[in-house]
């Protein structure tokens, strides 16, 4: 059975409270693992490091960024960046080895700083290196592991409370590793608000050697293929979102909410099902099994607004919604509302925000 | 070639509701079905034996009722179900099951001989976490190839495999060894309808089944609630939000009255929106 389906531990919470492990009281501090490629940060390594610094202080204890790379200057300017975050301190693995992700290595890095420096908590994206090595961590360790939060929390004794949604989204549950040292979670982008980031001088940093040569590893990396730009969305990080739904009626509508997205200058999405039935590629999708967002203006036109989809988008500041079914649930969440058909609709809004907005919009939609 | 799935049986999410006072899944009449991600697991690994020959078995860890599932896994030609069922195992997270589901590999390995590939679906539409095939391979020391979306090649003999994974903003192609674990990505397939010959194989075939006991579990209390490091304390349902959404009325030009309701209420939107549009 899944976490999901248990219920809470028989015999009542009592049962569950007992005195932590002498050994594991060790433990101590919170840990953020900074994920990076190819020179590049992705962002929830900072969000984290956002999350993480107010967990830090509710347990008074320190915040330390765990970078993991290769040899060089652009590994440097990761472990720079993490003081700027928040960082008190910096736990390195520097190796040539560990110049692309692989399960191996990067594995034996992040559990032996684990087993060398005990944190109490360890947090990683929920993207696909962060759930890839989060897995082979925690099983490593024979510690707990909560995947994809939405909150993160600790409770008056100090556990970390991991709250996140299953059966899709329907549930909502909190989960804490009380037994196990360290508390691990995986939280996914965009869920967590970016920190403000401060210019900081390189604090203190500790080198840990990886203590792998590359033959030890059976993995090997023969090429990267890099995404064609072209298709690459940036839906995570948009601040306009419009994104249609089975409310759109045929694939062939879909083009009303590009071209609503294109006046605005937005990014557009779909909603699950689309991409279910091969009207829209899969980066495309919002929800809970697709991408976050946390856009200033979301427009959903034609989406019913099923939890699925509400889990992806409860992050945007303002949600307008259109669909013909005055009872669908995207109106209990959403800001703004408008009952009618989006096929009608999303044209008519199109004209309406390019003369509204700015003439040369107006100019580039008539050529 | 011997390939082994680990496969569940899950309730369909899509048609979950929670109920309204308890705060609890109502479970009655939500039919249970493969876990979907599943699926695409099935079906490469039958696409695998296609070309090397061998054999595809299926591991599920569930209730009796799971053998629904394994059934409808015989259909499509897998070769051999196992059901791994014990009252032991209920209440197990990630690495509970993963104890578990490791035990009975080996079982199986000794059985029916060694995997050369264990497959898994991308993460299961109950769990989510996507938790266990990382978990099983630590446990069984395979080499771990996640989020894959195609396989290249497989020399058997040299016991090589090349594959793609999804990174982010691209995809790696990595070499490595067999035995390894792969959890295979939503979409890289589809799944086969299978013949009248496998519906009728799958009709007659026993499924084998396996208590904790017989699976050659050592220590109980690695299994279930017990072996669990996470515990749920709390369970509910997302809070409604306190306003529902404000309904426009819409006038002769809808476009026109959506967008000045729109920027009455919001008024700095309208700013962000130009700085958006020029930039364009």
């Amino acid at each position: 059975m899944s976490e999901a389906t248990k219920t809470p531990a028989a015999g009542g919470r009592a049962s569950t409270k007992k005195e932590l492990p002498e050994h594991l009281k060790a433990y101590k501090h919170v840990w953020v693992f900074i994920e990076q490629e190819r020179g590049h940060t992705h962002p929830v390594s900072w969000e984290l490091m956002g999350a993480g610094r107010v967990l830090a202080n509710k347990l008074g204890v320190h915040l330390a960024a765990v970078v993991v790379g290769a040899k060089n200057e652009e590994t440097q300017a990761v472990v720079g960046e993490a003081f700027c975050y928040g960082a008190d301190l910096c736990y390195l693995v520097a190796d040539d080895i560990l110049k692309d992700y692989r399960n191996e290595s990067y594995t034996k890095a992040l559990t032996e700083l684990v087993n060398t420096y005990k944190p109490e908590i360890l947090l990683l994206g929920a993207t696909t290196l962060g759930r890839d090595l989060a897995g082979s961590v925690a099983t490593t360790l024979l510690t707990g592991l909560t995947a994809d939060c939405t909150e993160l929390d600790v409770d008056a004794e100090g556990s970390l409370a991991a709250t996140r949604p299953t059966f899709g989204g329907s549930l909502l549950c909190t989960i804490f590793t009380l037994n196990y040292r360290p508390q691990m979670a995986t939280v996914r982008p965009r869920v967590m608000p970016m920190p403000e980031r401060a210019t900081k001088p390189i604090g203190r940093v500790i080198e840990h050697p990886l203590g792998l040569v590359e033959d030890d590893i059976v993995t090997k990396v023969l090429a990267f293929l890099p995404d064609r730009d072209s298709a690459k969305s940036n839906l995570a990080f948009a601040d306009v979102v419009v994104a249609g739904g089975l409310g759109l009626g045929s694939p062939e509508n879909f083009q009303l909410v590009r071209q609503l997205a294109g006046v605005l200058g937005a990014e557009y999405g779909c909603s699950r099902p689309l991409v279910q039935k091969g009207w829209v590629s899969s980066d495309r999708q919002i929800g809970q099994t697709g991408k976050t967002i946390r856009p200033k203006l979301y427009i959903a036109a034609g989406i019913s607004g099923a939890i699925q989809h509400r889990v992806g988008v409860e992050g945007a500041d303002y949600i307008l919604a259109i669909n013909t079914d005055k009872n669908a649930p995207i109106f209990d969440f959403a800001h703004l509302g408008v009952i009618g058909d989006a096929v009608r609709l999303l044209p008519a809004l199109t004209e309406a925000f390019a003369k509204r907005l700015s003439p040369h919009t107006r100019d580039r939609l008539a050529s | 070639m011997h390939i082994v799935i680990c496969m569940k049986q899950v309730p369909d999410s899509a048609q979950i509701r929670v109920h309204p006072v308890t705060n609890t899944i109502m479970r009655q009449g939500v039919p249970t079905i493969i876990n979907p991600y599943d699926l695409f697991a099935i079906e490469e690994a039958l696409r695998l034996r296609d070309q090397f020959g061998g054999e595809v078995t299926v591991l599920t860890m569930g209730p009796p009722s799971a053998e629904d599932s394994l059934r409808k896994a015989l259909t499509f030609g897998v070769d051999r179900a196992v059901l791994l069922t014990d009252r032991f195992f209920a209440g197990a997270d990630t690495l509970a099951t993963t104890y578990a589901l490791a035990t009975a590999l080996r079982k199986i390995g000794a059985e029916f001989g060694p995997p050369d590939i264990v497959f898994t679906g991308k993460q299961t539409i109950d769990g989510d976490t996507a938790q266990v095939g990382p978990g099983v391979a630590k446990r069984l020391g395979l080499i771990q190839l996640t989020y894959v979306s195609k396989i290249n090649s497989v020399d058997a003999e040299k016991r090589l495999i090349e594959v793609e994974r999804r990174a982010e903003g691209g995809v790696q192609q990595l070499q490595s060894r067999l035995p390894c674990l792969i959890t295979i990505l939503e979409g890289v397939n589809e799944i086969r309808v299978g013949s009248l010959t496998d519906a009728l194989k799958a009709a007659r075939a026993k499924i084998v089944r396996w208590s904790a006991q017989e699976a050659g579990v050592e220590d109980i209390t690695k299994c279930g609630l017990r072996g669990s490091p996470t515990i749920v304390k709390k369970v509910f349902a997302p809070q409604p939000r306190a306003q529902k959404a404000e309904l426009i009325e819409l006038g002769e030009q809808p476009g026109e009255s959506i967008v000045e309701s729109l920027f009455q209420r919001q008024p700095k939107l309208e700013s962000e929106l130009e700085k958006l549009a020029r930039g364009y």
